[in-house]
């Protein structure tokens, strides 16, 4: 079946084309160029609309054991935010953490079509993918975390044989069926099993006597070589430690020169000005970026109201547990392999910090030059729910609004920041750079996050209505693979998303290490700690897409 | 190894997970063995009885007589139309059951439960009211130098967890690890297994009934803030007994505590894990210490994990009014049936037949591994295949972290209980 998209004004950088109006063709799923004489079988008159590839959320925590027991610990997220189940839609609820099905809708009925959980723990990598695959229409995809699992601090210790360690990295990418890899506090959540209360970045793991220095560098080198093309996805050192920037911009300078993406940098852009010693240091953070073109990031960024955090930063969530709004909280260490940390957090625009933290965020949308090295993302449920985007996208596209909602919030705060200075307003265009072209570029999805002949067919049309807010939270028309899955906010076919992962080479000799390593120490074998690609396709329920890797350098 | 074939269509296998209890013990050895299976290697006596239990296939019944799977499916599906409101209870399945449990009860607006679920609630409660530092199977059994067993008799309800977990002779962290201190902290509870083993190194006594607890760790509790607490007693125990094990509990470099839910069998028990998990994060404010919560054995992890994901809540959710119910006491199934505020149990029991149906006048369809013997005549009885025996499947473990594949390892005509629900959902 031949689909005509008529007439919609078409904001696709990937191609270059911001804004023309331009018709888009559908056929079996993708974007396709047909003869002039083809016989259109359905038309969509879109004059004046503007028109998108399918939103992709780069970092987004949607699936995994912590998401589960933060469901689990906070009902009174879900209760009052119950969603009816329909002849399609299955039930399910809540605000900060909604259930699978639930996060799925959400998404579509927004205008994403992917997004992917940065922090998946080879452990519980089985039960992320099932999540995962319970949550619908989207395509999903996740990062897994390394950088304090015992075997890699051995082998870092041990200072094994570097081909050894990219083994190890791509072997654990296969088994965990990741696309990517996340190190979240170098080495600290290990760490802190040993009762280290902190790590900076050079200073040694005391049972390992290896830096977050060491770990980044050889993390972010071997997935440079291993041709990953996401590179290294880095939750650093110091957490919303004030005077935190420090560290990231010796990250920045430790990267060597190394691709890197620095994630939810808001957090790590905290200055210790002021009579609070509390000050955005975003300023210092956007120049770093701006000159490092090794760097990407994304913001998380906080939204005032209820939400959870859940990080596997087991450290640094440790500390936090002292706000924990309401007051119940989880930490974890996990299985020789990482460890997580569940606080509930409620972000009050009259906090002082909380107020910074906002315009620290928002400082660094409007600082930092290249939309194509930074992503939106509030880190959900972080930094706030996913679903508050389109407010955020109306505060990075309308200085008004920004004014306005400046008055709102605690005015103290709005002296340790420059935002009050920064009249830059996004457009449309640079929208669909951080919330689509960026992402899929960064994490390496062919045919994805754009529009051009070949693409797969995912389109969000919106009405160009100046309410941006308005604009973003409710897409007339969502199509996945070509089928249209959303209208009006209202969806009207479900379907199962596919999963991205990339397969980088190894040398399969790293099993007999491996194997023997699980049977020794562990309490699951090698075999059942692998997920089969049978796991994930699960007799059809879901599917696989393999993204492509450069050749592998050694 | 080659697998070998034999008479009954099983292969030799290694490194098999066993579904019996919620630690998921994956190490196995599983041969053929007559027209059966046999444990090989790394058995206990419920892993035994599960994988060596001979494979009958009973015909599914309508009122005791034998009917086809279709006409069972149709005469369930019609049960289920026709009640004001079902009760999906048992849930002894595999994620793909819990699944198509969830599903079946959205549809046909029941309410959800595990056969398990008053132990499971005394975490619960404590999740929801204040949460708790925990670890996990492995690390635990790398980095614990101490382990307090607070009044759980965990020998019983899972036969290897002090053979892999406390009594192993490697350590990652060190070639040749320090010796463990026990302290088992409660009456009656079973030591054998640690009782003589090379990595022990010195076993605690602490006979403090169960219920009291809570008292010895509160006191603790206070102790280790500064508190004075006057007398010679606390919860039964001499006064210098609690101070020796706050002691150690200080100078532990990994201290865990852990606790079985089902053994905590006495009333507001939640005061009991809260107490403990109050304790230990206190201690982490200057060394580190972990909870380790055991028990989930019939699949009750699997079915409160699956449950949280899908509908935000931690079982005992109600679908009536198409949205998600939330009540761990209104909707406790054992309630539900007392009060006769259900006409319909529909119960699943795919591992042991310990997982009887509640002997109840409330008409039954009865997904059952066919060792299940009802008190009563089920309306309707499909007999079912045990996951990880009869056919493939996933299992979340005890700890919330790891879940494990299951094995298909013998030619079965059971069916699976998610095939089963996916076909009575689609009939609805």
């Amino acid at each position: 079946m031949l689909i005509k998209l008529t007439g919609g004004k078409v904001y696709d950088p990937a191609n270059g084309v911001d804004g023309e109006v331009r018709d888009i063709f559908i056929e079996n799923g993708r974007i396709v160029s047909p003869e002039p004489t083809a016989k259109v079988d359905h038309e969509y008159a879109l004059h004046g609309r503007v028109i998108m590839a399918g939103g992709i959320d780069p970092h987004s925590h949607i699936g995994g054991g912590k998401m589960t027991i933060a469901r689990m610990m906070l009902p009174e997220d879900h209760i009052g935010n119950e969603v009816a189940r329909t002849e399609l839609t299955r039930a399910g609820v809540g605000h900060a953490v909604p259930s699978t099905m639930t996060t799925g809708y959400r998404y579509a009925e927004m205008g994403y079509t992917a997004a992917f959980e940065p922090a998946m723990l080879p452990a519980n990598a089985r039960q992320a993918h099932m999540e995962m695959a319970d949550t619908s229409i989207i395509d999903k995809g996740a990062f897994v975390m390394l950088g304090s699992d015992d075997f890699f601090l051995r082998q870092l210790a041990a200072k094994a044989d570097f081909s050894a360690i990219k083994d190890y990295i791509a072997w654990t990418m296969h088994a965990a069926q990741a696309i990517a890899v996340k190190v979240v506090n170098p080495g600290g959540i290990s760490a802190f099993k040993f009762n280290q209360r902190k790590l900076d970045l050079d200073e040694k793991h005391t049972y390992y006597g290896v830096t977050p220095r060491d770990i980044i560098v050889n993390l972010a080198r071997g997935l440079n070589e291993l041709g990953v093309v996401h590179p290294l996805h880095v939750h650093g050192c110091n957490l919303g430690v004030p005077g935190g920037y420090e560290t990231t911009l010796a990250t920045i300078k430790g990267a060597e020169g190394l691709p890197i993406h620095l994630t939810h940098i808001q957090f790590h852009s905290y200055g210790t000005e002021g009579d609070r010693k509390f000050s955005s240091a975003a300023a210092q953070i956007a120049e770093a970026v701006n000159a490092n073109k090794n760097v990407s990031c994304d913001v998380g960024q906080v939204m005032f109201g209820q939400t959870c955090t859940a990080s596997g930063d087991s450290m640094r969530q440790f500390v936090n547990t002292r706000s924990a709004d309401p007051k119940k909280w989880v930490v974890m260490d996990i299985e020789c392999d990482a460890g997580c940390g569940v606080v509930p957090f409620k972000y009050r625009d009259k906090s002082f910090v909380n107020a910074l933290q906002w315009a620290i965020g928002l400082e660094l949308f409007l600082l930092v030059n290249d939309p194509w090295r930074l992503f939106l993302t509030t880190d959900h449920p972080n930094g706030g729910p996913f679903t508050w985007y389109p407010h955020l996208i109306r505060l990075l596209m309308d200085k008004n609004f920004r004014r306005d909602m400046m008055q709102k919030i605690n005015q103290d705060a709005l002296q340790y920041s420059t935002l009050g200075s920064l009249d830059r307003e996004y457009s449309l265009y640079e929208i669909a750079i951080m919330t689509r072209a960026g992402p899929a570029k960064s994490l390496g999805l062919v045919d994805r996050g754009h529009l051009g002949v070949g693409a797969w067919a995912d389109i969000t049309v919106y009405d160009d209505n100046p309410d941006r807010e308005a604009m973003f939270t409710t897409p007339e028309l969502l199509f996945k693979n070509g089928e249209l899955i959303v209208r009006n906010g209202k969806i009207v076919k479900v379907v199962n998303g596919g999963t991205h992962v990339a397969r980088p080479n190894y040398d399969p000799g790293i099993e007999r290490s491996l194997k023997r390593y699980f049977e020794d120490f562990h309490t699951v074998r090698m075999d059942n700690f692998r997920l089969s690609d049978d796991e994930i396709i699960n007799g059809g329920r879901g599917s696989l897409i393999i993204q492509p890797t450069r050749a592998r350098a050694a | 190894m080659e697998p070998e074939k034999s008479s009954n269509g099983a292969n030799h296998y290694q490194n098999v997970a066993c579904p019996f209890c919620g630690i998921l013990c994956d190490d196995l050895e599983i041969g053929p063995s007559g027209s059966g299976l046999k444990v090989l290697k790394n058995g206990c006596v419920k892993s035994v009885a599960g994988f060596e239990r001979p494979l009958v296939e009973p015909k599914p019944q309508v009122d005791g007589k034998d009917v086809s799977l279709d006409e069972a499916i149709a005469e369930a599906a019609r049960l289920i139309r026709e009640s004001r409101l079902p009760a999906f209870g048992g849930l002894g399945t595999d994620v793909d059951g819990v699944r198509a449990v969830i599903a079946l009860a959205e549809k046909g607006g029941g309410v959800v439960d595990h056969a398990l679920s008053d132990a499971q609630y005394r975490n619960f409660r404590v999740l929801q009211s204040s949460g708790w530092v925990l670890t996990t199977l492995t690390e635990a059994r790398n980095r614990a130098d101490l382990f307090i067993i607070a009044g759980s008799d965990v020998h019983k309800l899972h036969p290897r967890f002090f053979e892999r977990i406390v009594c192993n002779e490697a350590s990652m962290f060190s070639d040749n690890p320090p010796k463990r201190t026990v302290v088992f902290l409660g009456e009656g509870l079973d030591q054998s297994a640690v009782t003589g083993k090379e990595r022990i190194g010195e076993i605690v006594t602490l006979p403090v009934k169960s219920e009291r607890i809570a008292e010895v760790l509160d006191a603790m509790r206070a102790l280790n803030k500064g508190a004075t607490i006057p007398g010679d007693d606390i919860g039964g125990l001499p006064r210098a007994a609690v101070d020796d094990l706050l002691a150690r509990c200080k100078a532990a470099s990994y201290g865990v505590v852990v606790w079985a839910p089902p053994s905590l069998g006495f009333p507001s028990a939640d005061l009991t894990v809260q107490a403990i998990s109050e304790f230990v994060k206190d201690i982490n404010l200057t060394s580190r210490f972990a909870g380790l919560a055991l028990g989930g054995n019939e699949g009750a992890v699997s079915a409160g994990a699956v449950c949280g994901w899908q509908s935000g809540f931690p079982l005992r959710v109600s679908f009536a009014s198409g949205k998600p119910d939330y009540d761990a006491e209104r909707y406790a199934i054992s309630r539900l049936l007392y009060a006769k505020e259900t006409d319909l149990l529909l119960w699943i029991a795919s591992f042991s037949p310990d997982l009887t149906p509640p002997d109840t006048d409330v008409p039954m369809i009865l997904l059952g591994t066919p060792s299940v013997k009802p008190a009563r005549t089920p309306k309707v009885y499909i007999p079912v295949g045990t996951p990880g025996v009869d056919h493939a499947g996933v299992m979340v473990r005890v700890d919330n972290v790891v879940s494990l594949p299951l094995r298909k390892l013998r030619q079965s005509n059971l069916p699976s209980a998610a095939s089963v629900l996916e076909k009575i959902e689609a009939a609805l």
